[in-house]
């Protein structure tokens, strides 16, 4: 029988989904919803300090980027934390967690980087009896500018600073929310580590303009004839969450601290690769803003499916299964010999591996065969980059198929079984020495 | 005999005003942009497109499909012109799945093709909505051209010499230009009087005339143009629907098909347009499914098309039989007609059929017969060329022969469109009769001293 059933940094949730602090999780009314749809946690949206609230423009906030058929592939905001009193943000978190006790509830904040302010916010919060708090050092627009946000997530001395006085006052677990608008995400993670965090998660928004108005020549989205730039989220930022997710993962200073995976994830195939990559739950802000709580049914009833057939019983055991699998390049077998293949029954002859190859790689599939159209991967000249792979539209059409004997018809070499990286090639100036 | 054959009832107005607007109204709807969009983005941008290649005039289909795609629809309808200035037309008429669809991958990937008939609509009503066509006239030349003809082979001709700077003067039979664009294609593929629109559209080049109600071997012969031109482009399309050769032929209510859409065409007001309460169509080709059908649209009760051969012998495609099906039309295979029979005085009353069997590949009858009531018989057993005037024209086949430039046996006549022999019937073929005849015009003119 498969459970589900997450412990991440000892806050328990029913299942390791939880809703990140945005909208969706903005007020009582939103969160009550979410955890009626099935969701196991909630990450409540950023409170600020304590007095007049903020305010958010009043104009449009989402530029997006549609794929095929209006699909969202990604959206940016310009939204700012809370624009709602703390007074009433702190009396709901205390109602629902009262109401909803087997759910997750994380208090997200970010105030100014003062020790103070710090004290002032963590004493209230643990008044609700909130299962944990995370510091929202991501937010890459608008609270930047007030040095707090990204302006704190870029520079680790404040990040260890931050997270060391909430360590001191306050007996809640921390979450450190990392930004990705900086070159390695390793520093900011060890700094982390180094103010003694509990688990670190990410990513937050990207830095983006997602496009260009070419009529009124502003950015989007625009507001009276300007616009600024917005952090962007959803199913395009995957593969930058997912590196820096592994990156954290395998590195020996950071790899001990749990991760809480962020960015992009829309089905419970994008959740188990972030768990498989050293995630312990996952957080989901833009799959729920488009298409509404419901969605974590599918992910819910998808993971568990995809565990029994795959005999895992428990999260445990395939977390992290991937990052010993997360390599430098330069320790990949060179002796791994593929060549693309054609399954000529599958085949519609559309030509686009034929074009992509002799247009932009290696010249490796012909165009004609006794004069008919037919293409077919020349072994002789293909280098198996898995380019054609790519493009082409017929799913299992083209393949790659690794040469386990003989001669690579390429090279004129034979076949090595043996494994051998580039540390030892002999083009390699640096090479070791066997 | 007789006796037993009930009145005549050919009427009209069986149906209500409303009835006959939405039986008369776009076949497809138009593409919204967002469906079009969806469609174009199916499209796999094949390398040397199997489409292109069935296209007869060679649309650059992936490329105005992707410009579609991008939001540039204008520059779509551009491409399309490019290499089909009636592509307006053939968006609606072109019987897409027995040429582009029938080869797109799509086809083949899952026997759902890409619509490129609809997205070639899409783009070319976009741009026709509110422009001229694209192309600058060059330079004027000194040579005049007569074409004769206002068909698609015609206009299609006379643009592409226009756009080379030659002076076109086109002489047209009828009262009106566009061929059987206007007299000929089903009212529902063509609706708001789109053949006139698209006359405009292709006129607005400059350069072009049109002289109306001019015959060629009645107004004016063919040497008097050779004459006084330094070219001829003949497209004249076919004359008259071929005779079943039966008794009866004469009698009331036996109708041309081609003649009676004609009318149908031309109509202000269709319920006031006479249609039979039983109607046989005798014919397999798509003239004979545009009659069934449209006679089913007039409120004709009972509609039966009989076509001599085998369902894969006929000339309309599996798609063109599904709308007459679906339209009920009731298609009857593999029997001939062998008597016109009197109902009423002088009025067809029946048609006595033969069950027919392929010996050898020689058709021949059972013996076997059955009766259909017929207050109304559409004879569409196709068409051949008349050719009136065209005495010192080489014939094959009983229509004009030209070589692989539309060049006829005469040095400075050229011809294109159901005229020439071994063509395809079809207003697309003739589009691309007319570009290559143009073209080779153009060659003969420069290279024609003087
Ligand atoms: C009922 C019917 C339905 C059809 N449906 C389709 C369809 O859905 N799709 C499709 O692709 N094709 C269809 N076709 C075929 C298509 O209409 C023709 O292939 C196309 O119109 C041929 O163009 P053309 O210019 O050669 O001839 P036409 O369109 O016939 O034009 C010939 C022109 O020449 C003029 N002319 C003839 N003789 C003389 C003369 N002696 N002097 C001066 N002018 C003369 C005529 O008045 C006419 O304007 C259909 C045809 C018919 C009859
Ligand atoms: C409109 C909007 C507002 C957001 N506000 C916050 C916030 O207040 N605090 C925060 O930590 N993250 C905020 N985020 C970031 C999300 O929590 C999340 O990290 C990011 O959207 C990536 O996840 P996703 O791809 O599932 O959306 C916001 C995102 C959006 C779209
Ligand atoms: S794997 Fe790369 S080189 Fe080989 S055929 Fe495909 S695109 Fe060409
Ligand atoms: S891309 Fe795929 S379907 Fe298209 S021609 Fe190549 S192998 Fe065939
Ligand atoms: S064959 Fe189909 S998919 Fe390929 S380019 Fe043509 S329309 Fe597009």
């Amino acid at each position: 029988m498969v459970d589900i059933r997450s412990e991440f940094i000892g806050i328990k949730s029913p299942n390791p989904f939880w809703l990140a602090s945005a909208p969706p999780t903005d007020k009582a009314y939103n969160v009550v919803r979410a955890f009626k749809a099935g969701w196991g946690g909630v990450v409540w949206k950023t409170l600020g300090e304590d007095g007049p609230p903020l305010v958010n423009v009043n104009g449009p906030r989402y530029g997006v980027v549609h794929g095929p058929d209006r699909r969202v592939l990604g959206f940016n905001n310009i939204e700012l934390i809370t624009d709602r009193p703390l007074e009433v943000n702190l009396r709901e978190i205390k109602q629902v967690k009262r109401d909803w006790p087997d759910r997750a509830l994380v208090v997200s904040l970010m105030v100014p980087c003062e020790e103070q302010a710090w004290i002032d916010i963590l004493a209230r919060v643990e008044e609700t009896e909130a299962d944990g708090i995370e510091l929202n050092f991501g937010c890459p627009h608008g609270m930047s500018e007030r040095g707090m946000g990204s302006a704190v997530g870029q520079v680790p001395e404040y990040i260890e600073m931050v997270t060391r006085w909430c360590k001191m006052h306050t007996r809640m677990p921390v979450i450190v929310k990392l930004t990705p608008n900086i070159t390695d995400i390793r520093f900011p993670a060890l700094a982390a580590v180094n103010g003694n965090a509990d688990a670190v998660s990410l990513i937050n928004t990207i830095n983006s303009i997602t496009s260009v108005d070419l009529d009124l020549m502003t950015p989007e989205p625009t507001i009276d004839g300007k616009g600024s730039h917005g952090g962007f989220c959803g199913p395009a930022v995957k593969p930058i969450a997912l590196n820096m997710v592994a990156e954290i993962a395998r590195n020996p200073e950071t790899s001990a601290i749990p991760i809480s995976g962020i960015g992009g994830i829309t089905t419970w195939r994008d959740a188990a690769e972030f768990m498989a990559l050293g995630a312990g739950n996952v957080q989901v802000c833009t799959a729920a803003m488009t298409y509404g709580f419901k969605v974590v049914e599918d992910m819910i009833d998808g993971l568990k499916d995809w565990m029994e057939q795959s005999g895992y019983d428990r999260l445990d055991d395939f977390i992290g299964r991937a990052v010993p699998n997360v390599s430098d390049w330069q320790y990949l077998n060179l002796n791994y010999i593929t060549k693309a293949k054609i399954d000529q029954d599958l085949c519609i002859k559309c030509g686009r591996c034929f074009i992509a190859c002799e247009d932009t790689s290696h010249q490796a599939i012909t165009e004609t065969k006794g004069g008919e159209r037919h293409f077919e991967v020349l072994d002789e000249e293909c280098v198996g980059c898995n380019l054609c792979v790519t493009v082409c539209p017929v799913e299992n059409c083209l393949t790659m198929e690794q040469m386990t004997s003989g001669v690579d018809p390429r090279t004129d070499e034979a076949i090595n079984p043996e494994y051998a990286n580039w540390t030892t090639h002999p083009n390699n100036p640096a090479r070791i020495e066997s | 005999m007789a006796s037993d054959i009930k009145s005549s009832e050919i009427a009209s107005g069986w149906l209500k005003a409303e009835e006959y607007a939405a039986n008369f109204s776009d076949l497809h709807a138009p593409l919204s942009t967002h469906e079009a969009y969806v469609e174009a983005d199916r499209c796999y941008f094949c390398y040397d497109a199997p489409c292109v290649t069935a296209c007869p005039t060679g649309i650059d289909i992936p490329k105005f499909i992707r410009q579609i795609q991008t939001g540039n629809p204008l520059g779509s309808a551009k491409t399309i012109f490019e290499q089909n200035i009636l592509g307006g037309m053939c968006a609606r008429v072109c019987p897409t799945e027995t040429l582009c669809e029938e080869v797109c991958v799509r086809e083949e990937a899952e026997g759902k093709p890409v619509k490129i008939g609809q997205l070639q609509r899409y783009a070319t009503d976009h741009y026709m909505r509110d422009h001229d066509q694209p192309f600058a006239r060059a330079e004027p030349t000194s040579k005049k051209v007569a074409v004769v003809g206002a068909g698609p082979a015609g206009l299609s001709c006379a643009h592409r010499l226009a756009s080379y700077g030659h002076e076109v003067v086109i002489f047209e039979a009828a009262d009106k230009p566009g061929g059987l664009s206007e007299y000929g294609i089903a009212a529902y593929k063509t609706v708001d009087d789109f053949a006139q629109s698209e006359v405009g559209f292709v006129l607005s080049i400059g350069g072009i005339s049109i002289e109306k109600g001019k015959k060629l071997g009645i107004d004016f012969s063919l040497d008097e143009i050779r004459a006084r031109f330094d070219a001829v482009f003949l497209g004249l399309g076919m004359g008259s629907v071929n005779n079943l050769g039966l008794p009866g032929e004469k009698l009331s209510g036996v109708v041309d098909a081609v003649e009676y859409i004609s009318d149908l065409r031309q109509a202000d007001d269709l319920s006031a347009l006479p249609v039979g309460r039983n109607v046989v169509v005798i014919g397999g080709g798509m003239t004979a499914v545009d009659a069934a059908v449209q006679s089913r649209l007039l409120g004709a009760e009972n509609v039966t098309m009989v076509y001599r051969r085998g369902k894969d012998a006929m000339n309309a495609s599996d798609y063109e039989q599904q709308l007459a099906q679906t339209r009920g039309v009731k298609i009857i295979f593999s029997a001939q007609p062998v008597q016109l029979i009197e109902g009423d005085a002088g009025n067809i009353g029946a048609v006595e059929f033969e069950y027919t069997s392929q010996d050898n590949g020689k058709l021949a009858g059972t013996g076997e017969t059955f009766m259909l009531d017929a207050d109304m018989v559409f004879k569409a057993i196709g068409q051949h060329f008349v050719g009136d005037g065209t005495d010192a024209i080489a014939l094959k086949a009983g229509r004009i022969e030209v070589d692989e430039n539309r060049r006829s046996n005469l040095e400075d006549v050229w011809a294109g469109g159901d005229c020439i022999a071994g063509g395809e019937d079809l207003t697309v073929a003739a589009v691309e009769d007319g570009k290559v005849a143009a073209e080779a015009i153009n060659q003969y003119l420069k290279s024609e001293r003087g």
